[in-house]
């Protein structure tokens, strides 16, 4: 399906009033992994008819990253910025893809003035086939498979959600296995808190080659993510364990899109 | 009154007075070392106070995750805590000098049978105790348990707390010899479910002196192990069986994932962004924030009542993904190094004239930069506390001072912050670049 996907900026010169922005953050804007990721739930959006929008160059960093390693200036300039544009346009309901940007913008911008209805896309998918408008009219592709759900910290322990995107991967025609961490138990993909932009402290190994030995205990054909972090990390993960062709790691939006059959998945 | 009797009154009370004075100054002192620490920015609810108290302190509900570990320290605890019934007659006794006050006085048939119920339930409760605390004495000395075998553990804390656990046999074994020798001084009397029948098999043939002074022995024993206990206490990890009633009261209430914004750069970001004040002229006078902690005095009275409370069980470094994966971090470290500061700090103060020692709890020989960059604020440590401990609020206060105050930063990160700031973005790409995945 051809994607049309219009910017706040556009919408509103066109009088034109919207009901949910779509947060699309750096990860998902710059990262080529990560972008497939924005265009499989935008395509969802657009197929479920949901009246969305995104910023696009007005977008900023949420501040997350630099809020994390400790440079709580260099965040608050960012949610400055940011809230200046949000509330600008009148914004009320925002959905984002990322973990990060979803725990940042719901729970550290209302007291500098930014308050908003912040879902992460997981929830937000949930609710869609809660509500009948999305039909996974091609979820026999993902049949006699096995999925294993990685919690990220930022939507797990972070905000207590660990059962909506399983009950959207319920939906998918395969079987879903645990990992032996999950849950309040989770193991962190080690992207957290501004690991992601540097190289490791002196240890013994890396935090996703540890996650990835979990992963590959269960056998799974698929990992399921919901953050474009632990996307990179757990794609590394799979290449450390020599499973690539085996095992592959997708968005819950990218699984869903295949489902609908509104987006082609890759499983061999 | 025997000469015996006023000896033994006279020792009672001079003992007990001299046990709260002396740990009655360093309770106080523990009271005052928390209150060294900043004003807590919260508006929490009442009733989730309560609740989280009741549920997670005297209900030990985030002990349940590894059951049975969970029922041995249940064992102990309800142990503990009602084997204290039996300390008010103790008590009663050691003041006025006479034996077993409440059943000789009370002589209502209803009284005897409570009073009986209650010793047999004590020493149901003291014998689960006792196989409890050698099932965690082998736990802790001959299987390789992780979480008792890091560094962090080596030397006092690893005695400390096998102290603990060698003086739980002694308590236990006084109650037993004092009741087996009363139940052998008078068989027909108690009827106590283990020591009416095991005291008079095993000393059923000693003789009454030599019983009484059992009976003395079990009795002293077990007085003098709880009131060394009062004093050992408040320098034991093992204060936890009282803080950890306020610590779970007190706890934040916020969801984990939420970090609180400092207000301080929110005022110095206002003032910047108003054209009327970020030209003006600074007052020479004005106090300059700092931004973050180096020392225990810049954390909150919360994270310090959070070190006290801590007992060292290391179910948060167990967690910790940069602990499982060979990192210097561990979070239960944080936490014994910011009671372990407090403590200095706090006897250098009673030395000296100075406010401060120079010294900080960031520092090579307390937290070191290295812990602190090894963090991926997952949560897993905050989550794993049964007490409700918070060591990530710790480490994101020591990082801001990194950063904001001394400008220690990995090259990497400065290059994340000049990203964020000069591109808005978490790389360094142009903001039109923003819709580029529209394009497929």
């Amino acid at each position: 399906m051809e994607l049309q996907v219009k910017t706040m900026a556009q919408l509103t010169a066109e009088g034109q009033s919207v009901d949910v922005l779509f947060w699309v953050g750096c990860a998902g804007s710059f990262d080529d992994r990560a972008k497939k990721i924005t265009r499989a739930f935008a395509k969802i959006l657009q197929n479920c008819e949901v009246n969305f929008a995104v910023l696009g160059s007005e977008e900023g960093c949420t501040g997350d990253p630099a809020k994390r390693a400790g440079n709580e200036f260099a965040f608050q300039m960012a949610a400055h910025m940011n809230i200046d544009i949000l509330n600008g346009y009148g914004v009320k309901n925002i959905v984002t893809t990322c973990p990060h940007c979803f725990n940042i913008l719901k729970n550290e911008y209302p007291s500098l003035g930014g308050s908003y209805e912040v879902m992460h896309h997981t929830t937000f998918l949930q609710n869609l086939i809660n509500e009948g408008r999305i039909k996974l009219t091609d979820a026999d592709v993902f049949k006699g498979r096995r999925i294993t759900y990685h919690d990220s910290c930022y939507l797990g322990r972070a905000n207590g959600i660990y059962e909506a995107p399983r009950e959207v991967l319920a939906q998918l025609d395969a079987e879903l296995v645990e990992m032996k961490s999950c849950k309040s138990k989770g193991l962190c993909c080690g992207a957290g808190g501004a690991q992601m932009w540097k190289e490791d402290e002196p240890g013994e190994e890396r935090i996703n080659t540890r996650r990835s030995r979990e992963m590959a205990d269960t056998k799974a054909d698929i990992v399921a993510a919901n953050c474009p972090f632990c996307m990179t990390m757990l794609r590394d993960g799979v290449s450390k364990q020599n499973l690539e062709g085996k095992m592959h790691v997708f968005d819950l939006a990218e699984l869903i899109a295949a489902g609908q059959g509104i987006q082609d998945i890759n499983l061999d | 009154m025997e000469p015996i009797q006023i000896i033994q009154i006279l020792a009672f009370l001079s003992l007990t007075t001299f046990v709260f004075v002396v740990s009655g100054k360093k309770y106080v002192a523990i009271y005052r070392n928390i209150s060294m620490g900043k004003a807590e920015n919260s508006s929490p609810d009442k009733s989730l106070r309560w609740k989280n108290m009741l549920r997670i302190a005297l209900g030990q509900g985030k002990m349940f995750t590894n059951l049975p570990v969970a029922i041995l320290h249940l064992c102990v605890y309800v142990a503990f805590v009602f084997t204290q019934i039996e300390l008010i007659e103790i008590f009663a006794d050691g003041i006025t000098g006479s034996h077993r006050i409440l059943y000789n006085s009370i002589q209502f048939s209803w009284f005897t049978g409570l009073y009986t119920a209650i010793i047999s339930t004590i020493e149901i409760l003291s014998l689960l105790a006792l196989i409890a605390t050698f099932f965690f004495l082998a736990r802790r000395n001959m299987l390789s348990i992780p979480r008792f075998r890091k560094t962090e553990m080596e030397g006092w804390p690893h005695r400390d707390a096998n102290i603990i656990l060698y003086w739980e046999i002694v308590l236990v074994t006084c109650i037993f010899l004092m009741n087996g020798a009363d139940a052998a001084l008078h068989p027909d009397e108690y009827r106590f479910i283990f020591s009416s029948n095991l005291g008079p098999a095993l000393l059923g043939g000693l003789s009454e002196n030599t019983l009484h002074l059992l009976e003395r022995i079990g009795w002293w024993g077990h007085i003098t192990g709880v009131l060394g206990f009062l004093i050992y206490l408040p320098y034991s990890k093992h204060l936890h069986i009282l803080l950890a009633f306020p610590n779970t009261f007190y706890a934040r209430q916020k969801p984990a994932g939420q970090i609180d914004n400092l207000d301080s750069v929110t005022q110095e970001i206002k003032l910047m962004m108003n054209p009327d004040t970020a030209f003006a002229a600074v007052d020479p006078a004005a106090e300059i924030p700092t931004f973050g902690a180096k020392d225990v005095g810049d954390l909150t009275w919360k994270n310090l009542l959070d070190a006290y409370s801590c007992t060292e069980c290391g179910r948060c470094t167990d967690q910790c993904p940069a602990n499982l994966t060979g990192k210097k971090l561990s979070p239960r470290k944080i936490m014994m190094d910011t009671r372990d500061r407090m403590e200095e700090l706090a006897t250098f103060r009673k030395s000296s004239s100075e406010e401060h020692d120079g010294k900080g709890l960031l520092s090579d020989e307390y937290v070191s930069v290295e812990e602190l960059r090894a963090c991926t604020t997952c949560n897993a440590c905050v989550e794993a506390c049964p007490v409700m401990i918070n060591p990530l609020d710790i480490i994101i206060q020591m990082r801001r001072n990194l950063i904001l105050e001394q400008s220690k930063s990995p090259e990497e990160w400065n290059a994340l912050f000049n990203s964020i700031e000069n591109s808005n973005a978490a790389w360094a790409f142009p903001a039109s670049d923003r819709l580029k995945w529209t394009e497929n």
